[in-house]
């Protein structure tokens, strides 16, 4: 069976963003990079299935820049068993990367039987890279998902949807499934593991070679900006009980003759 | 020279403070106000192959220098001083049988404990003996087949939990530090009673007790090296050691900068961030100052540990500086967070008062010191 | 002047709101809706209102419930058969997981979750949150048409006088094609209340919440204004309230027309997540806060006296 993770490098959670100086992306030079949260899901998932069927081969995949290879290095010291990087600039569009995706697994020569992605990558938002990926592939995906089960090549899927309701999929093998937090406890790389990694195959291709050019490009970004910062609000000292009602009804108020909302 | 950190190296940190940000972080208040020993965390540590991190790879260790040691403590200090002694103290009871043992010795104590998860303690400290440690009064007597051992410790780390102790002993109180020997003893024997746990200021959580010796059988092959060794051994393994505890220090010390940088660009007074007032803006250069400097002191005495070069007189330094460092840092990020800060709704109270044991315990400051100036006077 | 189709769903039969805002932002153009499965008059109507051109029913056997593939199938078989420039629809579940992949069918591009849109002489030209909304940037879309686009719920607004359009509903025969991913099963949520990610109104607790019993303070305040309860990371993490309910960038990020903070300091990571929202209110006993930087109206006070007093007040100006 192989099994095919993608994983992204992203800023990290804490990170304090700032346009860069032409505002065509980020600053990315002080930047931390780990791994999208959302593909530890991913990974863990494909881990599990290893466990179950030793035979599994599990691949991790990245489009990104070559400057820190972190996302890759720790899903290998997590288990994975090769990797695959395709040198790439930090603001492709979806398209292109969910392109160079399918470039960079037709080349390894596999057939997947799985690919596992992270639902989004929280640094463009865009959810949309599990669902070309899939269509490119023609598989198909089931997305946000928050449980998974393998018997023998039929995934049963939980699909988180609004309001926390659950869409229960089955789906035969070959298939695209893009995780959300939930679907498991991504296990630590352990120090054996970080040292056994060094040793794990990593292929490297440029975005040529897996067949992207500038004309893949799709969405175009310009204009970076922080958002406006709104003006200072108004504060209220509600610490004395004795206030507290009219303090309390006075911000009402407001609510409805000022900012209209209720 | 270099002073960068290898990949390597980096990824072994990033892991560590993965741990202590994930798994210690966000219970280490709790288990310090219940005093609660880490077992899980510990247990969850091992697994990852964060402790005892000096047994040589021959023995199924992982083969980490001193240095990777340290880089691993610094971390796992960031999440917490109280918990990281527990862990370190592991390090240092298995230390001397690295040191002293013979290849037998080391298969049957080391190797155990790559295999399963298991606590050791370091039985040094007396009541009445803390930094002249040579003056020690706990007594091993010829028993024929075995040694008999007799005397009380004092201030054992993970004493409550441990299957393996290293105590030293003498044969002879007049031979002072020439009767010194170390020997390996099983916590399960007869005739040994620990003490109750010990309500500490800090390091709440890891587990501190008195442990005595009553007539206690320990098989003669369990001496580390011979009779009168002892001392040697155990000046060897502080040589190993002080750069570790000097690194739990440094760990607690960075914690503290970087909450204070934190708190210190949200909090607003005058309508501006504290960050902006030169006088919050002076403690914090002076954090960030000493969290370097006592990071390139511990990072070179581990490194000369591997380069075995003999580093007593730099171990001391960064022990020393790093443990009085640590508590001027702690202090300040309490001084930084104002109320809050005495409070124990937020995290500095406690690592002021953990950093306080470091310039106390593995030699105090002033030991250190001493250490020092006989090196440079000498 | 742009030919435009509105996907649109429903929910209990009626039309979702974010499609009425995607409308009202599209007057000007040529804007045709499509739903799957079938639409009552009366919504056809609204639709009409707010300035459809033509609704389109598509109708056929596969697509009672959704499905990535089915739903794909369908459209992009009927968009085949049309000329249009644009598609757009809700940055929904459905919508999320659909138009990307409907998007690859026609090797075309996608804007996801836009917050705000214009046309600049017939081209999209749209705003988008990044980076869990710590930046903003200018998004637009090349190569093969149709391009795509989704929408943020809430984000638009209501439209304050619609163009009306001529609203002619029509069935399309569809296929859903081969359908490998099914629903089988639906479980549904043990709340009913509107998803974050939809809701108008929030209520949020933090840390300050002190366990899970406490939220039913927020949940009582909720009932009465409508609103969904979310929660920030530190009442995630401490166990108070499931991830389903976390707000942030490891959570969900949201924009509502009133977001209430109830004893959230206000770490970078929530403030990620609910900056956007239009209007925010903050209960907290520390004044200085990081919260109250953001808070258009700051209550500095013990969350567990205000809030049951907030829950009176908007009783009383509700008439409940």
């Amino acid at each position: 069976m192989n099994i095919f993770v993608c994983v992204k490098q992203v800023p990290d959670t804490e990170t304090k963003v700032t346009p860069n100086a032409d505002g065509s992306f980020i600053e990315t030079s002080s930047i931390k990079w780990i791994m999208n949260p959302y593909d530890e899901f991913a990974v863990e998932q494909a881990l599990l299935i290893k466990q179950a069927n030793p035979a599994a081969n599990v691949t991790v995949v990245r489009v990104g820049s070559v400057k820190d290879t972190e996302a890759l290095r720790t899903a290998m010291a997590m288990g994975a068993d090769d990797g695959i990087l395709v040198e790439a600039g930090d603001n492709l569009d979806s398209f292109s990367i969910a392109k160079a995706l399918k470039g960079a697994i037709d080349k390894s020569g596999k057939s997947a039987d799985l690919v596992f992605a992270g639902k989004q990558a929280i640094d463009d938002d865009c959810l949309q890279v599990p669902q070309i990926l899939a269509q490119m592939l023609n598989l198909p995906s089931v997305a946000v998902v928050v449980g998974f089960e393998l018997t023998g090549s039929t995934v049963k899927a939980k699909r988180e949807v609004e309001g926390g309701a659950l869409e229960v999929y089955e789906v035969a093998t070959p298939c695209v499934i893009a995780c959300n937090k939930g679907l498991n406890t991504p296990r630590y790389a352990s120090l054996p593991g970080i040292m056994k990694a060094k040793k794990k195959p990593l292929a490297q291709h440029s975005l040529a070679d897996v067949g992207v050019s500038d004309a893949d490009r799709r969405v175009k970004y310009s204009g970076f900006r922080l958002p406006p910062e709104k003006p200072a609000g108004k504060k209220f000292d509600a610490t004395d009980a004795a206030k507290q009602r009219d303090v309390v009804a006075q911000v009402v108020g407001l609510l409805r003759t000022e900012a209209k909302i209720i | 020279m270099d002073f960068a950190i290898s990949p390597e190296q980096k990824e072994i940190q990033e892991l560590a403070l993965k741990f202590a940000r994930n798994e210690m972080i966000p219970v280490a208040q709790e288990m310090d106000e219940h005093g609660t020993f880490p077992m899980d965390i510990f247990k969850k540590a091992w697994e990852l192959g964060l402790c005892n991190t000096c047994i040589p790879v021959e023995y199924g260790g992982t083969g980490f220098t001193s240095l990777d040691g340290v880089i691993i403590s610094e971390a796992l200090a960031y999440g917490c001083m109280g918990m990281n002694t527990s862990f370190m103290a592991n390090d240092l009871a298995l230390l001397p049988i690295v040191i002293g043992g013979t290849d037998e010795q080391k298969k049957k104590f080391l190797t155990p404990f790559t295999q399963e998860f298991r606590i050791a303690s370091f039985c040094l400290t007396e009541p009445g003996n803390g930094s002249d440690a040579g003056g020690l009064k706990t007594t091993l007597k010829d028993g024929g087949d075995h040694w008999i051992l007799n005397g009380e410790k004092m201030w054992i780390t993970n004493a409550g939990y441990a299957h393996l102790f290293v105590v030293y002993a003498t044969v002879d109180v007049n031979l002072k530090h020439k009767g010194i020997c170390a020997i390996v003893v099983d916590p399960k024997t007869a005739g040994i009673v620990l003490g109750k746990k010990e309500d500490k200021m800090g390091h709440r959580s890891s587990d501190t007790r008195s442990v005595r010796f009553n007539n206690v059988k320990v098989p003669k092959e369990n001496m580390l090296g011979g009779v009168g060794e002892g001392w040697s051994i155990a000046m060897k393994t502080l040589d190993h050691s002080r750069p570790l505890v000097a690194s739990s220090a440094l760990g607690g010390a960075w914690r503290a900068l970087d909450l204070s940088i934190n708190y210190a660009k949200e909090r607003v007074q005058f309508g501006v961030t504290i960050s902006k007032h030169q006088a919050v803006q002076f403690m914090i250069a002076e954090m960030a100052m000493k969290v370097e400097a006592s990071r390139l002191l511990v990072y070179k005495a581990a490194w000369m540990c591997d380069q075995h070069v003999k580093n007593t007189e730099v171990a001391s330094y960064a022990k020393a500086f790093a443990a009085d460092s640590c508590m001027q840092i702690t202090t300040d990020a309490v001084q930084i967070y104002g109320g809050y800060g005495y409070s124990k709704e937020y995290p500095v109270e406690k690592l002021m008062r953990d950093a306080k044991l470091i310039q106390i315990y593995e030699g105090t400051s002033q030991i250190q010191r001493l250490v020092i100036a006989r090196e440079v006077l000498k | 002047m742009a030919n435009v189709l509105v996907f649109t769903e429903t929910n209990d039969g009626k039309v979702k709101p974010v499609t009425l805002e995607i409308l009202g932002k599209l007057t000007g153009n040529t804007a045709d809706v499509a739903v799957i499965g079938d639409l009552a008059a009366d919504q056809v109507q609204i639709l009409a209102q707010y300035g459809a051109a033509n609704v389109h029913k598509l109708k056929g056997a596969g697509l009672e419930k959704y499905s990535p593939e089915g739903y794909s199938n369908a459209l992009s078989s009927f968009i085949k058969s049309k000329n249009y420039d644009y598609v757009f629809a809700g940055a929904t579940s459905t919508g999320k997981d659909l138009i990307p992949r409907l998007a690859a069918v026609f090797g075309a591009g996608c804007a996801s979750d836009c917050t705000n849109f214009i046309f600049e002489g017939g081209a999209f030209a749209g705003t988008r949150p990044l980076f869990a909304g710590k930046c903003l940037a200018k998004v637009e879309l090349t190569g093969p048409k149709p391009h795509f686009v989704t929408v943020r719920p809430n984000a638009l607004g209501m439209p304050a006088a619609p163009t009306a359009g001529a609203g002619a509903a029509a069935d399309v025969a569809a296929d859903a094609g081969q359908i490998r991913a099914a629903i089988k099963e639906i479980i549904k949520a043990a709340s009913t209340k509107v998803d974050l990610t939809e809701a108008n109104i929030i209520v949020s607790g933090g840390r300050a919440m002190k366990n899970a019993e406490n939220f039913k303070i927020l949940n009582d305040l909720a009932d009465v204004i409508g609103a969904t309860v979310g929660a920030s990371r530190a009442a995630v993490d401490s166990g108070f309230a499931p991830h389903a309910m976390q707000v942030g960038q490891t959570g969900k990020t949201v924009s509502p027309s009133l977001y209430i903070a109830c004893g959230i300091s206000g770490a970078i990571q929530h403030l990620a997540g609910m900056r956007t929202s239009k209007v925010i209110v903050a209960i907290n006993t520390d004044p200085d806060a990081p919260i109250f930087t953001k808070a258009d109206y700051g209550i500095v006070g013990d969350l567990f006296q205000v809030v049951p007093v907030l829950t009176e007040e908007f009783k009383k100006l509700l008439g409940k």
